[in-house]
């Protein structure tokens, strides 16, 4: 590769710290073979990063090192980091060596002294454990006892021409600053002398003690600038990095309830497993009772949940819950659910965040309410919370947890921004409760403004909250308006007295279609009972008639064949002029009584 | 060094403190500059004030490093008055004759 790309720039070997978010701010962690500074006031976590990253040097890769103590007695380190889980004592035993380095208050000083012998034994030691880190913990201190700016410089150079000819993977060299504009004399020369320098600041805000750490410098390599805060779990330092520098979260497509099926169905089948949702609305608005649901739904199908309230203990949420139907306590007795109550102005936003770690850690959720997390804005400062938030909805995404959580807004309209935190931006899915207040009445309304990779319904819909749960009613627009409570009771009653109006329209005139129906049917019948009866009459009349014939014609023929008349055989036409005769007759005797009548007339 | 703090009433019993032998030793780093100094200064202080009475070692660091260390010694130069009690450590080039005199317990019977 050398060869081929001589001319493009090598990029800066770095050494990984292993301090969670640092090695991402620094893309890649400390310079390697240089030296890094550390400056800070008192107490702003100098000591702790340096001390780590000798600790996970030794746990990760196996590479010992030395940690030279000027400030506190190497006793009063390991006593300190005692509250990490770094198992310090077994790693001092033989591969971390603390030497001890602050002159007790018994050494009389007479005269100028310098640091070559104890560098020649800090090289013995390195060749002796093979170190290759090395930490100059509190130079401050050392160059306060040299008494003068020309032996600080020296000395200073001295160090800086130790580490050239020893060359360890990292050196570390802190140094305290007192507040934030005094430096130490000399120290413009540390910073200049050194790859990078990393600044570090501990203040109050409203109260509670807040970390930060600033890359201030770092020669030949990029950084992200500005200041991050710092938090302090079991694991040590913990810097939270903005947003993670790459985003791993794999996408489940596979759906969880959200609590029940109407508000599933709005959301076009539920949660994404995994996802987040932010639940927001003013005071009152049942956001806690909507995160309840959603962690009663969680526990029914038998998910490890956790459900995490600020500023309200367990016990009454669990009871004001069990009164909209929603049972925790059931679940809490049976392990499956976990609640954690914790006071928001105790500790600083970064606290809670190591604290909810530990619990997700502990109780392995796969739900998780915090209920509300725009609290957390109360524990110190914004900016603080505000990364505190984002960070505990990417872990919560990196432990594939569904999450939601709930933020409190004091202005009832969702169009401003949710809370302070700035959540709804990484938020998967946002609900917003509201209030609409119309004749006299309060009603809760639910929209869901987004829901990321998934259908869901753009209206708006009546929150009710009865004894078996909260439900979803629908709303009714009417002239543009949205109609909620009484006034939806009462278009719900207007609806139903129509229908029933129209039922009843439409039965009558089934009624009386049915009558109509009835009564051609029965015409039907008599008429055919009168077809049966004329068929029958004239099929009686024309047989008779028949057999009249027939008798007649056997006469007329017997008449003839004795008479001799006609031949034998002849046709029987002979009756037709005899008959012919009669009706003739008949016609003369009507036409003289006709006659008669005119003859009447006529006078 | 708490081996030697056991022998603390045994000074009182021997007499006075300049009869006695003054046990040191003095890191160094070679010919650093405040070395040489250092070793220059107790070489006067010695001469002026115990004569004979004293038994000290010199130590280079350089040389022996991992024994420095265990001996405590951080800066160079570094005194190390071993006995009589009670035990005293010195750092510097010595060049503040007083502080030195007070810290091994001799009085400056000179000045």
């Amino acid at each position: 590769m050398n060869a081929t790309k001589s001319a493009a720039p090598q990029p800066l070997p770095k050494i990984a710290t292993g301090i969670a978010g640092f090695d991402e701010l620094s893309h890649g962690g400390l310079p390697r073979n240089r030296t890094s500074l550390l400056k800070g006031g008192p107490g702003s976590g100098k000591t702790v990063f340096a001390l780590q990253s000798l600790v996970n040097a030794v746990r990760r890769r196996q590479e010992p090192g030395i940690f030279v103590a000027f400030e506190e007695s190497t006793r009063q380190i390991i006593a300190n980091a005692a509250s990490f889980d770094w198992g310090l004592p077994a790693l001092a035993k033989d591969k971390l060596f603390f030497l001890d380095a602050h002159l007790s208050p018994e050494v009389v000083q007479s005269g100028e002294f310098d640091l070559s012998g104890m560098l020649a034994m800090l090289k013995a030691k390195t060749e002796e454990i093979g170190a290759k880190w090395i930490v100059f913990d509190g130079i401050d201190v050392l160059l306060t006892l040299l008494q003068n700016p020309m032996s600080e410089m020296r000395e200073i150079y001295r160090i800086r021409d130790w580490l050239a000819d020893n060359e360890v993977n990292a050196a570390i060299i802190t140094a305290k600053t007192d507040g934030d504009s005094a430096e130490i004399v000399n120290y413009g020369f540390l910073q200049f002398m050194v790859d990078c320098v990393v600044r570090f600041e501990r203040r109050l805000e409203h109260g509670v003690a807040l970390h930060r750490l600033q890359i201030t410098k770092y020669r030949g390599s990029d950084f992200v600038a500005g200041e991050f805060p710092v938090s302090f779990g079991p694991a040590g330092m913990e810097v939270g990095a903005p947003e993670p520098a790459e985003i791993r979260h794999e996408a489940s497509s596979e759906r969880v309830s959200a609590g029940f099926e109407r508000l599933d169905t709005m959301l076009g089948g539920g949660l994404f497993r995994g996802s987040s949702t932010l639940i927001t609305g003013v005071p009152g608005t049942s956001k806690t009772t909507l995160a309840g649901k959603f962690a009663e739904a969680a526990c029914r199908r038998g998910e490890r949940t956790l459900f995490v309230s600020f500023d309200e203990g367990a016990e009454p949420i669990a009871r004001n819950l069990s009164s909209v139907g929603i049972q925790l306590k059931p679940h809490i007795k049976s392990g499956l659910l976990r609640m954690h109550s914790a006071r928001t102005e105790s500790i600083g936003a970064e606290d809670h965040l190591v604290k909810l770690k530990s619990l997700i850690r502990e109780h392995r959720p796969r739900c998780m309410v915090i209920d509300p997390l725009s609290a957390i804005a109360k524990a110190g400062g914004l900016s603080a919370a505000r990364a505190v938030a984002n960070r505990l909805i990417y872990m919560a995404k990196d432990e594939k947890v569904t999450v939601v959580v709930t933020a409190i807004n004091t202005v009832n309209d969702p169009q401003t921004e949710a809370t302070d935190l700035q959540i709804s931006r990484i938020a998967d899915t946002w609900i917003h409760l509201s209030y609409l207040i119309r004749s006299g009445e309060r009603n809760r309304a639910l929209t869901i403004i987004k829901s990321r990779g998934t259908w869901h319904s753009n209206q708006v819909r009546e929150l009710i909250l009865s004894k078996t749960g909260p439900m979803l009613a629908d709303v009714y627009t009417a002239g543009g308006e949205v109609l909620m409570g009484t006034l939806r009771w009462e278009k719900e009653g207007e609806e139903k007295a129509k229908t029933i109006q129209r039922r009843a329209e439409f039965d009558h005139k089934r009624g009386e279609l049915q009558v109509a129906e009835a009564e051609t049917h029965a015409r039907i019948k008599a008429l055919q009972q009168d077809l049966e009866r004329q068929r029958v009459e004239l099929a009686k009349y024309s047989s008779a008639n028949e057999a009249r014939i027939v008798t007649s014609s056997d006469r007329e023929k017997e008449l003839r064949r004795i008479r001799s008349a006609d031949p034998a055989g002849r046709a029987p036409t002979g009756i037709v002029p005899s008959l012919a005769k009669r009706r003739a007759a008949v016609r003369s005797g009507n036409s003289g009584r006709k006659n008669k009548k005119d003859a009447q007339i006529a006078p | 060094m708490r081996k030697l703090r056991r022998k603390k009433t045994k000074p009182s019993a021997s007499g006075p403190a300049v009869t006695t032998v003054v046990v040191m030793r003095l890191y160094i780093a070679n010919n650093a500059p405040n070395s040489v100094r250092a070793v220059a200064n107790l070489a006067a202080i010695c001469k002026e004030h115990l004569q004979d009475k004293f038994k000290l070692e010199i130590i280079d660091v350089l040389e022996y490093p991992l024994r420095a260390l265990a001996d405590g010694i951080l800066v160079t130069p570094s005194l190390a008055k071993v006995s009589p009690s009670p035990a005293a450590k010195i750092v510097g080039n010595l060049s503040d004759r007083s502080s030195v005199l007070h810290a091994l317990g001799i009085k400056e019977s000179v000045e």
